[in-house]
């Protein structure tokens, strides 16, 4: 099995000198971003109990990898996240406001920041991984110096969109990093029992790109993986495979009951005590004086207002109407949808039946 | 001398053509390169344009398809070859999963102006899984364009708007027609409409409405049962099969009074359920008999052994067209 990459311990010490790789005020940041999306993932959990906000599916637990892959890229690179990973669409420059929208059942929740090649969260498992070579060879071939990054979970290595991303990346090069969250669970099943294989990074070697096995709970390893990665597709080496391992502390989505397939407390209290991304920069911070307890409960007030604004922002959005289903489907809209369109707006008519 | 072109020379005319007008497009496919494609609709492209722009993929439609995605979103303008219309089910999730709603689902701010190609259809003698006819598949799917030429001609125009066309669109080739004819191509770019019918027969007594490999079986049966019987019918390739011309369509019938829809897709849910409600919703009136269906049958396509069995002959489109007078 490769070596788990590690750099900060859960204990918040650092196993290897990373002097000049990481200055002060990127890690600042880092548990700022961290600690901004905990709060919103733990919001929106509470909003979708309060009715305000429909199915959701939570992250936390998951931040180091999301935030610290995210924080790799420049704006115009690509990111493909999956439904789970709405921490990197922020930390990439997605508002608050549009991820709620999302997932208040909104479509223009979808919508990227100009500038940003933010994509829509993908539902079906996988296929947005070739979506992601796609980008980048669009890339390459215009000689444009972005990356695209595509998110997954354990669940779609199992996938054939899988493989053939690997495959298509490996052969025509392309500068794609392949970010899979290992948190152990595709729903319910157990990666033991999702794949034969003792690690996703070794998929890699059948590829013949590299495959990383880094702790997904440590910042500083996914970001310095995460750089490396990036470099190497700009540099025109192609791509990169990264496995992070993590763990989701919640439910799949506010649908799921962990209960029913893993004992739930145990293994989450366990990981949260022992391996939590959160705490171990925070020791970190703390014991080079960068983080106390007073810059903390200001970054949470601040960030808490931040959320509120947010929220306050996409609940005033104006309400959906039934006749912008018709828009985007196609460039033009076809015959049928203008009827139909019509249809739909028109009243009902009341007249009774003729005798 | 007006130069004639078979079909398949005519869809390697319009891709070299956008290729040297558009350095945006390019070509991707198994086989597309070195070996010219299967049926050599790509060939010699890549002596002409390069290895970045006719790209020999690995065997994988959902990987093909969901790259040429990608590809799309950023810039590019991709053309895939599907070598049978069957091998495209990997790739179906990538076709209407993603293809279809990107534009939908970013709220028009990325498109995928992406064109697939597939040889489609029976009689060719072909092994199994290599005949189908399923455009249903894709017509049912918001977001996609489907079109299927019956002639040189439409083949190069219908495949030079695809390419200029905003939206993906699925390009079904009738692989019979291939080689079968040649006809006049002109030897400039011209767009044939995505969308609009065509009329190929002018008639008085009843409408027959065809695409693809169909529209020779269509005509010849219009020909014969003129000589035989003296029934004039009109013949009208749809060339589009989403979005439908309803307006050539709801005209024809309200001429004739009569029609019959041929496909050699499967009978239930085919295209033709949907032509003749579209005659029921604009012409019920104006109609002397029930519109009939002459279709393939509900069952898997035939080996070749029997397939002529499945299709439809001039034969049964005649004892069709005589069903609507005795009805």
């Amino acid at each position: 099995m490769s070596p788990l990459y590690q750099v900060l311990t859960p204990e918040g010490e650092l196993v290897q000198d990373i002097k000049g790789q990481l200055d002060q005020e990127t890690m600042i940041k880092m548990y700022e971003n961290m600690a901004l999306v905990r709060l919103f993932d733990r919001k929106s959990i509470n909003l979708q109990r309060q009715g305000r906000m429909g199915t959701y599916a939570p992250f936390e637990g998951q931040e180091a990898s999301q935030v610290g892959s995210a924080m790799a890229l420049t704006p115009g690179d690509w990111l493909f996240p999956t439904y789970r990973d709405h921490a990197a669409a922020i930390v990439h420059g997605q508002s608050m406001a549009r991820v709620f929208l999302y997932w208040m059942g909104h479509m223009e929740g979808s919508i990227s920041p100009k500038n940003l090649n933010i994509m829509p969260p993908c539902v079906p498992i996988a296929t947005q991984m070739v979506h992601a070579v796609g980008t980048a060879w669009a890339s390459k071939l215009q000689n444009e110096k972005h990356v695209s990054l595509a998110y997954f979970g354990d669940g779609a290595t199992s996938e054939g969109d899988f493989h053939e991303a690997l495959n298509f990346a490996g052969v025509f090069k392309t500068p794609t990093v392949f970010f899979c969250q290992n948190n152990g669970f595709a729903i319910s099943v157990p990666f033991s029992q999702q794949s034969a294989s003792k690690t996703i990074a070794q998929r890699a070697a059948a590829y013949d790109i590299p495959g990383v096995r880094v702790d997904g709970n440590d910042i500083f390893a996914v970001w310095l993986t995460m750089k490396k990665a990036v470099e190497r597709a700009l540099a025109g080496e192609g791509p990169t495979l990264i496995e992070a391992i993590t763990f989701r502390y919640g439910a799949h989505t506010t649908a799921d009951d962990p209960k029913k397939y893993r004992d739930q407390e145990t293994l989450s209290e366990e990981w949260r005590q022992e391996r939590d991304p959160l705490q171990r920069l925070r020791m970190y911070l703390e014991k080079q004086g960068l983080w106390d307890e007073t810059k903390e409960s200001e970054f949470i007030a601040t960030a808490g207002a931040k959320i509120d604004a947010a929220l306050a922002e996409a609940e005033s959005y104006p309400k959906s109407r039934p006749e912008d289903m018709f828009k985007h489907v196609y460039a033009e809209p076809t015959w049928m949808a203008t009827e139909q369109e019509s249809e739909l707006v028109k009243p009902a008519k009341q007249e009774g039946i003729p005798a | 001398m007006k130069r004639k072109l078979t079909m398949i020379q005519a869809i390697t005319e319009a891709m070299d053509q956008k290729m040297a007008e558009d350095s945006r497009v390019m070509l991707l496919g198994e086989d597309v390169g070195v070996n010219g494609g299967v049926f050599r609709a790509t060939e010699n492209l890549l002596q002409k344009y390069g290895s970045d722009r006719v790209v020999d993929t690995p065997l994988a439609e959902a990987g093909i398809i969901g790259a040429a995605i990608g590809l799309a979103m950023n810039g590019l303008i991709p053309v895939v070859e599907i070598q049978f219309l069957a091998f495209i089910y990997p790739g179906f999730e990538q076709i209407v999963s993603h293809a279809a709603r990107m534009r939908y689902r970013t709220r028009g701010q990325y498109h995928v102006p992406m064109v697939i190609r597939t040889p489609y259809g029976a009689g060719i003698r072909g092994p199994e899984l290599h005949s189908e006819s399923v455009e249903t598949f894709f017509a049912h799917v918001p977001g996609l364009k489907v079109v299927a030429p019956s002639t040189p001609y439409d083949a190069k125009g219908l495949l030079i708007a695809a390419m200029e066309d905003p939206d993906p669109v699925i390009f079904l080739e009738p692989t019979k027609l291939y080689r079968a004819f040649k006809e006049e191509v002109p030897e400039e770019l011209y767009r044939v409409p995505i969308g609009k019918a065509k009329v190929v027969r002018e008639g008085t007594d009843l409408s027959i409405f065809a695409w693809g490999a169909m529209l020779r079986v269509a005509d010849e049966a219009a020909k014969q049962i003129e000589r035989e019987q003296g029934v004039s019918c009109e013949v009208i390739d749809l060339r589009t099969i989403y979005p439908l011309d309803r307006d050539a369509i709801v005209e024809s019938v309200k001429k004739t009074g009569r029609a019959i829809v041929v496909h050699e897709a499967h009978k239930t849910a085919g295209m033709g359920a949907e032509i003749i409600s579209i005659i029921n919703d604009e012409a019920l009136i104006y109609l002397k008999a029930p519109v009939k269906r002459i279709t393939g049958f509900d069952v898997p396509v035939p080996q070749f052994s029997i397939e002529d069995d499945y299709l439809p002959t001039p034969g049964r489109v005649m004892s069709g067209i005589m069903e609507t007078f005795t009805y």
